[in-house]
């Protein structure tokens, strides 16, 4: 991470809150965003290119915060493409290619739920940006959990073909659905200056705790133990550099343009 | 959806001139007059989207609340505002901030006969929505995302109409 302008604790790791938060809206409205045209039926298709739309809108926000509070000259859209892919910090889930649409709905049902575990412990942050920003996500996400919850149990529901693609893409991303509350650097600070209601740990449990109730109702495994916590946000794979060569493509065609 | 220009309704009152003094009062009155881009039928401050207006001798400033955090008319929505209060001769000023979030608890009902006549149900819970052709209520969601991010597709069983809802939020 670069962070040379980055202060004291508090910034450092307020800094890669917001950036891991935005990141993770990022890739996962990106990815998305290629269903566009070819959804499974017309409705899904408006439905996941809106569900995008929100997500890449989170992130330009989230990226706004991160630039006041790195203030290292960088504007959103500077952070937002122009980094290798090295430099980026979502979760390892998201590094996981859209697959087929079972695939699909299985990573924003994982990324969903998690995300909104993360926020929920940030409606009441210290820093007040955040919180006000947090209070209006919160309002949207309503929606795309309504609408990832019902696709998964109509795939988990349906048995034959949708409920085996289901559980192999489960069984696939299982191992990293953990990466999205998997401890940041600089958990001790968030916790200590309010910015976080508590620890990560404590987040992840009771994710966990509602995920499998609603997996098991389904028939289905709970989600396992993460793999390489340690390593959650970084070393992206190449499903990732695929996805960062398309959407930095036009960035990179005319450096310095105004769009 | 296409986003068409936003615009003042026209020939109704004229804009504000260096003439025109810069209370808020005035300030507010024009922006009633800036209609959304992508329902022409309600004015920004009848949607709620208005936050605070600022007058100083040295400037105008105006903060905006955003319906959806990805709204792809803030930019236009942005510019006719600026447009719109260029009359008043100082520098204008348009922020969108999240200080508090906009719920649809905001629309007025101005507000709210401006969605109908635009053929959009106001918000309501999908239980609580009304055809906004023959207010029906025999009506049923087709699909919580519409072609706007902040609508949803729903049927009237009785006038057999598709029509948009604004989503509650």
């Amino acid at each position: 991470m670069d962070f040379s302008g980055a202060g004291d604790g508090r910034e450092r790791a307020l800094g890669l809150l917001l950036l891991s938060m935005a990141d993770d809206e990022f890739v996962i409205g990106f990815s998305d965003s290629e269903w566009t045209g070819i959804g499974p039926i017309l409705e899904e298709d408006v439905a996941i290119s809106s569900l995008a739309q929100d997500e890449l809108g989170h992130a330009q926000a989230l990226y706004g915060l991160f630039v006041d509070v790195v203030a290292d000259g960088r504007d959103a859209d500077a952070v937002a493409y122009d980094r290798p892919p090295e430099g980026y910090f979502h979760a390892r889930l998201l590094d996981h290619s859209r697959g087929d649409w079972a695939q699909t709905i299985a990573r924003r049902w994982i990324y969903e739920t998690a995300d909104a575990a993360r926020l929920a412990a940030l409606a009441a942050s210290s820093h007040a940006p955040l919180r006000e920003l947090v209070a209006k996500l919160r309002r949207e996400e309503r929606y795309h959990l309504m609408h990832v919850d019902t696709w998964l149990d109509r795939l988990a529901e349906s048995g034959g073909e949708p409920r085996r693609r289901l559980v192999a893409a489960l069984a696939e991303l299982g191992p990293d659905a953990g990466t999205v509350l998997a401890p940041l650097p600089g958990e001790t600070a968030l916790v200590r200056h309010g910015i976080l209601a508590e620890s990560w740990a404590a987040i992840e449990s009771r994710w966990r705790a509602e995920t499998s109730t609603k997996l098991i109702r389904l028939g289905l495994d709970a989600l396992p133990a993460t793999r390489d916590p340690g390593a959650a946000r970084t070393r992206h794979s190449d499903a990732f550099r695929l996805l960062h060569a398309d959407f930095t493509m036009v960035r990179r065609s005319e450096v310095g343009a105004t769009w | 959806m296409v986003t068409g220009a936003a615009s003042l309704a026209p020939g109704l009152v004229p804009g504000p001139t260096a003439a025109t003094p810069a209370t808020e009062t005035m300030v507010r009155a024009t922006l009633g007059r800036v209609h959304d881009p992508e329902i022409p039928t309600v004015s920004i401050v009848d949607l709620g989207l208005v936050h605070a207006v600022a007058v100083t001798p040295d400037r105008i400033r105006v903060e905006l609340l955003p319906t959806f955090v990805a709204c792809p008319a803030l930019e236009v929505i942005r510019s006719t505002v600026t447009d719109a209060l260029a009359g008043f001769g100082r520098p204008v000023e348009v922020a969108f901030t999240f200080l508090v979030p906009w719920t649809t608890e905001r629309l007025t009902p101005a507000g709210r006969d401006g969605l109908r006549a635009a053929g959009i149900a106001p918000p309501a819970e999908p239980a609580d929505v009304r055809c906004p052709y023959c207010a029906s209520a025999r009506v049923a969601m087709d699909s919580a995302f519409g072609p706007t991010l902040c609508r949803s597709l729903f049927y009237c069983r009785e006038c057999r109409q598709p029509f948009e809802a604004f989503k509650p939020i």
